[in-house]
């Protein structure tokens, strides 16, 4: 059985389809992500999962359960990061931890127990006693993660879960989650960051405008969708308007370029021999201010299925 | 697919021990500030009853037979009903709400709105009661208090709490931003601690604010528990706690329901 299951799921909001209708799985034990630009419809996604947004129509399952039935039930065996941080400022740090234990129903011995352990876990043990608005942002982030995993969850939902956090706090984050996932525990997750896709998640859905454009491994979605190797060469001339430039090229190339991109002054070609294509196009002696070679990576395959145009 | 939930109706999906909970929490805070928060809510009375009962009250001799120090502080004791959970709906909930977003927090755990929003209606009534019941000991100290009903008036703040709370977390769940809680004050809570029967008897003025002050919920709150400080209930005052009663119980959905539709869109 699947973690989660949606099915046409749709979230509309008077005459803008948020999510407009998509369906995925989520299998027990994996780790999920939705990568998108901003407003493709990760989040209002992930409210749905975690029960906080009631969908306007289509089938939405998760561990079994009927969002729309079962949300008390769903809820006591999630564990939510929601992309704001939403901790008790009222409350010091280890108290943060208890109280959202109660919510639970565990019972103050255990939830103090529980507390302990999982400050230990995200390594804020000595700052237990601190009031949450003294902490860093990192540090508030870990945070959020050890209250998220209070209720022992079979299910992490983590929105954003690195946004704003420096490389350091990252690598840490990163090095729990795996941690965590090695447990068993299902995580689904959504992300700006091409990298902490790629280091996470088994499987991508690539969101945009309300819709999933893919869906596949990692790895598949970057040979599916942006080749081997790419070759980003930068006119010297500011843009490739110039007469016959971006001709003479893309004759060079031939069939090496399986596609080609010109963003401004900045000329993408995939391939799959990104020696042999750099040479042929140094022969034509066009000046260039740079050429690089490259291995594709996610973003590009990112970039190709969303578009460049900015989303704000 | 499963019925859409009608939205008028969302509150009795509440859960008792979610709103428990909630409650539990605003508490474990509370605890923290128990001593201050006392000795204010001791020194607040003390202060009114120094200024009203023997500033104003040397100018006068009895109001309705009473020394004025005792009617008035057998009325003001109510107000502490009305503030203690009016601050907590409208300024605390509100920054919970909108600022520290606790609640967004809460409602991902298996409570939902409608738990929070009743919790919150609850620990209202529970300030009001402890407000009330320091207020209630100050006026005994002030030899005001003439009957153990008295006793009865702690009971009677937890229902006139709930009253306030839901009227304050009424106007918290539409309102648009912090600084409209001014009118709030400036135009309900105000008006009703003067115009309640408190500082003068509601029987010298005119007709039509005779009838605009019955309508406060304040004024039946203060009747009551002046009746029972002094020990004169007569069977009308059971008019008071009926109204009390009616508003508690028909304004109770709400909060719930607009909070409902304020946070889950």
């Amino acid at each position: 059985m699947s973690t989660v299951q949606a099915r046409a799921l749709l979230k509309r909001y008077g005459d803008l389809a948020a999510v407009d209708g998509i369906s995925f799985q989520v299998r027990p034990g994996e780790c999920f992500g939705f990568l998108g630009p901003n407003g493709a419809g990760k989040t209002t996604t992930m409210k749905m999962i975690y029960c906080v947004l009631p969908p306007t129509s289509g089938d939405l399952q998760v561990l079994g359960m009927d969002v729309r039935a079962h949300p008390r039930a769903i809820k006591a065996r999630l564990g939510v990061v929601t992309q704001d941080n939403t901790l008790d400022t009222a409350l010091t740090v280890r108290e943060n931890l208890v109280i959202f234990a109660r919510y639970f129903d565990i019972p103050w011995g255990l939830a103090r127990q529980r507390a302990d352990e999982l400050l230990e876990f995200v390594s804020l043990t000595d700052r237990a006693r601190d009031k949450v608005e003294y902490l860093s942002g990192g540090m508030k982030r870990r945070l959020m993660v050890a209250r998220a995993l209070v209720p022992q969850p079979e299910l992490l939902v983590l929105d954003e879960p690195t946004t704003g956090l420096d490389p350091q706090a990252r690598q840490l984050a990163w090095e729990k989650l795996r941690q965590l996932k090695r447990t068993g525990v299902t995580q689904i997750l959504t992300t700006h960051y091409m990298e902490e896709a790629a280091a996470l998640c088994d499987r991508i859905a690539i969101m945009d405008q309300g819709r999933i454009v893919t869906e596949g491994s990692p790895a598949d979605l970057v040979a599916a969708h942006a080749g081997r190797e790419v070759v980003e060469l930068r006119t010297a001339g500011g843009n490739w308007q110039g007469p016959g430039i971006l001709e003479r090229i893309l004759g060079a190339a031939g069939s090496l370029a399986e596609t080609h991109e010109v963003h401004n002054d900045l000329l993408v070609l995939h391939t799959q021999d990104g020696e042999v294509l750099l040479r042929r196009v140094r022969e034509q002696g066009v000046e260039l201010e740079s050429a690089t070679l490259r291995r594709t990576t996610l973003e590009d395959a990112f970039l190709k299925l969303t578009g460049r145009r900015l989303r704000d | 697919m499963a019925p859409r939930i009608p939205r008028l109706s969302s509150f009795l999906f509440f859960s008792p021990r979610g709103a428990f909970r909630f409650w539990q929490r605003n508490a474990y805070i509370f605890r923290r500030i128990f001593p201050e928060s006392v000795a204010v809510n001791f020194m607040e009375p003390v202060i009114y009853l120094l200024a009203m009962g023997f500033g104003i009250g040397a100018y006068l001799s009895t109001i309705g037979g009473l020394p004025y120090l005792t009617f008035v502080a057998t009325g003001l004791v109510a107000t502490a009903a009305m503030f203690g959970a009016t601050f907590e709906c409208t300024y605390n909930a509100y920054v919970q709400m909108y600022y520290e977003k606790a609640y967004d927090a809460v409602i991902t755990t298996p409570l939902g709105v409608e738990d929070v929003v009743i919790g919150e209606v609850w620990w209202g009534a529970t300030r009001s009661v402890l407000y009330g019941t320091v207020f209630l000991a100050v006026i005994t100290l002030f030899g005001t208090v003439r009957s153990p009903l008295a006793l009865l008036i702690p009971p009677l703040f937890l229902l006139s709490g709930l009253m306030f709370s839901v009227i304050a977390m009424t106007f918290t769940a539409v309102n648009p931003s912090i600084d409209y809680f001014t009118f709030y004050f400036a135009l309900f809570v105000t008006p009703m601690f003067m115009f309640s029967g408190i500082f003068f008897p509601l029987d010298a003025l005119p007709g039509w604010v005779k009838i605009a002050a019955w309508f406060t919920p304040l004024s039946h709150v203060v009747n009551l528990s002046r009746a029972l400080a002094l020990g004169t209930v007569e069977a009308h005052h059971a008019t008071d706690l009926a109204w009390i009663l009616t508003v508690t119980v028909a304004m109770f959905p709400l909060p719930v329901v607009l909070m409902r539709r304020r946070l889950v869109k």
